[in-house]
């Protein structure tokens, strides 16, 4: 069995209002990253994708509060430590992250790399100039990105130039975990090839040693990730391999996104795009039962009556739902 | 598409140039194209080729250096703000970012009644005006009584850019040039969208320009695909014609970078450039 990098036991985080309202957004969330392999996670806006990535790092800032669970990066265990602890010696080395508008994080006054300078020194502060130089060189070429870039400032790149930049950037410390939190959302197609090729190749040239991908684009997850998590206001609601996700959905939802795939394959145009019904709930005040039950077309009564828990079957394939698999599957053959 | 059906927006040898001299950028470059009523045309092309810029000269938002646009036959003026102004109650846009499409210092009401005004229902009894309204958003699956008193910045992404659509549905244009409704949403809010703009064009008969850069909307949604390359148009016809069987390498090319899920998508063709 290979190592695991990232293990996450029943991960709880809320946020706290201004009228001191708590607002759960990472609901008893586990999961396990091993090395080599990578997880997509999946879900509609707002069902907590992003604040499951800001809390794996342990980074916890106003209003995002830590409440229960585990973390553990790498065999070293970082709950409670403190955020400054952890951009220390946590951020970059151990774990590293590259947010929505990553380009925008680029200092428009400062050439590239001065910021891969900055970025060596904080962890490594003996690092020479040349030697930064050189390893920046290198590794830039290899990812296939022109050394020039370097000396550029991040105006005269293009979006997804920059988009690269900045994930060949984060990952110069050689992390054991990557989170791309929808590293492609802002780039025409053409571009977001080249970013998920690039994840691809850090991945098969081991400078990162696992990965997590964060998107609502699940062609994307199919063909970049290992195992696919669909997330639902805060929960897990389907975790399994791409291909038994994607294939064979066992939760409504999870059913229900898969509906609303487009590609340009002959057949589509035949195909009735499904949209999934209603609002996600308001996290304030969340559902007793359970959570999806107001847009579910399979609801029955008991679904509101008592907290559903996650089903395990065969495999490492977990699911959310108050149906057995056999009664799912029977549902959505009557349909 | 049929032979019978009437012309709708026709453009002859439409060029758009930027700058002077050394500096000169040709953004859109000698393009034809001839619009039926009632079609359902896509504009597809990768980021700088030229299709806003296409679509804001349709819109006569600014100016076309060379080139003629014909509306229903006849050749487009919008030469006096009041033509302008005539010309607009015949296309309307929805744009790619929700977010700066509003005036941030009206309530959402006060929005649908300027568009109510400006269909000639400026002296309508209130109750038909509210009438009127609470079919848009019925249209769009909104609840007008839950929205009426709202600033747009109380409202999601996915709720805008459905009212957006809400407004098109009260003003009812002949066409709609819809750039990109649909890159800054999340895809189940997407199918939504894309199934509105589809309902637009069944019941009310609109004509409906849709720029994209994703082959496999353009795929889904569209009669007619034009792609659009360098600000020229490459290849044209009817959907399964252009996504089934591509000519250019261009369009294959396109084709290539979307990902698919029963197909091996092949990312080894990636050239860094």
């Amino acid at each position: 069995m290979s190592k695991v990098m990232l293990e996450v036991k029943e991960l709880t985080t809320k946020y706290i209002t201004r009228f001191r309202e708590d607002v759960y957004a990472v609901d008893h969330v586990s999961l396990k990253v091993e090395e080599g392999k990578s997880l997509g996670i999946a879900g509609e806006s707002g069902c907590g994708k992003s604040t499951l990535a800001l809390s794996l790092m342990g980074y916890y800032f106003a209003p995002l509060h830590y409440t229960s669970g585990e973390i553990i990066i790498n065999g070293q265990n970082i709950t409670g430590m403190d955020p400054d602890e952890v951009r220390k010696s946590i951020l970059g080395t151990e774990i590293a992250y590259i947010p929505q508008s990553a380009m925008n994080a680029l200092n428009p006054t400062q050439k590239i790399i001065h910021l891969i300078e900055d970025v060596i020194q904080a962890h490594n502060p003996k690092t020479t100039k040349k030697e930064i130089r050189e390893l920046a060189e290198g590794r830039f070429e290899e990812l296939g990105l022109p050394a020039e870039v370097l000396q550029k400032y991040p105006v005269e790149l293009s979006g997804g130039m920059k988009q690269r930049t900045v994930i060949a950037t984060s990952v110069i410390l050689n992390p054991k975990v990557l989170i791309a939190d929808e590293p492609s959302s802002a780039l025409d197609v053409t571009s977001q090839k080249m970013v998920i090729k690039m994840l691809r190749d850090l991945m098969e040239k081991g400078y990162v040693k696992s990965m997590i991908f964060i998107t609502h684009e699940l062609p994307l997850l199919y063909n970049v990730t290992d195992d696919i998590m669909v997330m639902y206001a805060g929960q897990i609601v389907e975790k399994g391999t791409a291909q038994e996700v994607v294939f064979d959905p066992l939760h409504p939802y999870a059913k229900g996104l898969m509906g609303s795939i487009i590609v340009p394959e002959k057949g589509l145009r035949d195909v009735k795009l499904t949209a999934i019904p209603g609002v996600p709930p308001n996290l304030k005040k969340p559902p007793f039962g359970c959570q999806f039950a107001e847009r579910c077309k399979y609801v029955i009564p008991e679904c509101k009556s008592h907290p559903i828990d996650l089903r395990e079957i065969k495999g490492d394939r977990i699911y959310r739902c108050i149906f057995t698999e056999a009664q799912l599957r029977k549902v959505y053959q009557n349909d | 598409m049929t032979d019978e059906k009437k012309s709708c927006l026709k453009g002859i040898g439409l060029t758009k140039v930027f700058g002077l001299g050394r500096q000169k950028t040709v953004a859109v470059d000698h393009v034809n194209f001839d619009i039926c009523e009632g079609e359902f045309v896509s504009i597809v092309g990768e980021s700088g080729s030229g299709k806003t810029t296409l679509a804001k000269m349709l819109l006569g938002l600014i100016s076309i250096s060379e080139g003629e646009i014909y509306f229903q036959g006849e050749k487009r003026d919008i030469s006096s703000q009041r033509k302008k102004q005539e010309y607009w109650k015949n296309i309307q846009a929805i744009f790619q970012d929700p977010f700066s499409s509003y005036n941030i210092f009206n309530k959402i009401d006060t929005l649908f009644l300027d568009c109510i005004s400006m269909r000639g229902g400026r002296h309508l009894p209130h109750e038909k005006k509210v009438e009127m309204m609470t079919e848009a958003c019925s249209f769009v699956n909104l609840k007008f009584e839950e929205l009426t008193n709202k600033y747009p910045f109380e409202l999601s992404g996915g709720q805008m850019q459905r009212l957006m659509i809400a407004r098109i549905f009260l003003l009812k244009p002949k066409i709609l040039v819809a750039d990109e409704p649909t890159s800054m949403i999340d895809a189940c809010s997407r199918a939504t969208i894309l199934d509105m703009l589809m309902r637009l064009r069944n019941e009310i008969g609109m004509t409906i320009i849709f720029i994209t850069h994703d082959i496999g909307l353009a795929y889904y949604i569209s009669d007619t695909v034009y792609i659009m390359e360098h600000g020229k148009i490459v290849e044209s016809g009817t959907a399964d014609q252009v996504i089934l069987n591509p000519k250019e390498a261009y369009t294959k090319r396109l084709i290539s970078d979307v990902p698919k899920i029963h197909e091996e998508w092949d990312l080894s063709t990636v050239n860094y450039s």
